[in-house]
């Protein structure tokens, strides 16, 4: 089959919704570009790891403390079904980790700032994941299979993650003053922040247009970030929390609401390695994989030696 | 940097008796002992399963996807292996 042949039928199953498959031809762009963003995906979930995996001795109680640890262990679970998902594109694990470590690849800018206060956990719970989530109920129906039934276990598992943390800020909100000001101290932080996690505006994002016609994105990042702000608004007023942006009003004519332009300097500082908590992210990652080294060596020993007595 | 690269380990697993073990994804071990554990922390971690097998990747043989039309095309044109295919009577009952 020719070039132009196999490329035609390639497009012929996108446009009828048919999924395409490990073994598919596929375009090599379509490839670069799904091992691009499920491997930025995947670091994201581990990467988001480390804000949380700090309080968890910290946590204020037995519940809270459970509840953060299975969260923080979905997370190490999704990384792991995302980055399968990118080896069955021919990616090399270990590869895009380094990609990671050298600054080569991203993850998501949000995890680049800290998590000071025990209501930041709670927040970053609501809309940290509740952004993320809104991005993959997404892709649940992106064009490729293992990336898309990745994304349906992902976004089955992550509900509680959006539900404890409002959960866990309906409890500041409700309780002493100190304590909901703590709450108001994190959503003034984290509202933009979460804002900027679906990414560029559409005018300059430059993956967009292709992931779009190939059907790997649905809906762009501006219509997400609509999505997501209007799903919001009413959530923080049952918490009586206040959205840092004095422009958020209900618009009648478009049906959503009006927001104020997003920090885009701040945006790119952070993607291109200055925020916060950047480097300390990348330390951690680092460190996380050269002192698990000998685990990794010790496991193939012994694996070794276990098949040598039973050869034996 | 290092090359510990464990071998891939494709999971199936059976969510309740009476059912077959169905792939749900893969994952790296260094053998079938952490293959099971890890597969049981990946991919159980709310009682999904109550049995999993692994098997390594290099050991699963498959269909070639470009001969899936001719490998396949002796059960698409025998449509009377279908009872669809055939006409009954409409009074005739419990068939």
């Amino acid at each position: 089959m020719t070039q132009a042949e196999q490329e035609r039928r390639f497009l012929d199953k996108i446009d009828r919704e048919i999924k395409i498959e490990p073994n598919d031809w596929m375009p090599d762009e379509y490839r670069q570009t799904l091992i691009r963003q499920i491997s930025q995906h995947a670091h994201s979930e581990i990467v988001g790891m480390l804000p949380e995996g700090n309080w968890i001795t910290r946590a204020p109680n037995l519940r809270r403390k459970a509840v953060l640890l299975a969260k923080v262990q979905d997370e190490a679970g999704h990384g792991l079904y995302l980055y399968s998902a990118t080896e069955t594109l021919g990616a090399d694990r270990e590869q895009l980790m380094d990609d990671m470590h050298t600054g080569k690849a991203k993850y998501s800018s949000i995890f680049n700032y800290p998590a000071l206060t025990w209501a930041d956990i709670g927040t970053i719970g609501w809309l940290v994941d509740g952004a993320a989530i809104m991005n993959q109920v997404a892709l649940c129906r992106t064009s490729y299979g293992p990336y898309a039934r990745a994304m349906v276990k992902i976004c089955k598992e992550e509900s509680f993650h959006q539900r404890q943390g409002y959960e866990s800020l309906m409890k500041l909100c409700n309780g002493a003053p100190q304590q909901k000001a703590m709450a108001q101290d994190a959503m003034n932080r984290f509202w933009w922040p979460s804002l900027m996690m679906f990414g560029p505006s559409d005018a300059e994002s430059t993956h967009s247009d292709q992931s779009i016609k190939w059907k790997i994105k649905r809906f762009t990042n501006d219509e997400l970030r609509q999505s997501f702000v209007d799903a919001t608004v009413s959530q923080a007023q049952i918490l009586g929390l206040t959205i840092p942006d004095p422009n958020l009003k209900w618009n009648e004519d478009r049906g959503h609401y009006d927001f104020s332009e997003i920090n885009w300097e701040e945006f790119w500082q952070v993607v291109k390695g200055n925020g916060p908590c950047n480097k300390e992210r990348i330390a951690a990652r680092l460190k996380a994989k050269e002192e698990g080294l000998w685990v990794r060596e010790a496991a193939n020993a012994f694996a070794k030696k276990r098949a040598m007595k039973k050869s034996a | 940097m290092s090359t510990t690269q464990w071998p891939l380990w494709e999971v199936f697993i059976r969510s309740k008796q009476g059912l077959n073990h169905k792939h749900v994804g893969s994952l790296r071990a260094p053998d079938a002992t952490l293959a099971l554990e890890n597969a049981r922390d990946v991919y159980t971690r709310r009682s999904e399963g109550i049995s999993i097998w692994v098997v390594e990747s290099a050991n699963i043989h498959a269909t070639d996807i470009d001969d899936a039309d001719s490998f396949f095309e002796p059960s698409d044109t025998k449509i009377y292996r279908h009872p669809t295919f055939y006409e009954v009577p409409d009074g005739v009952k419990h068939m």
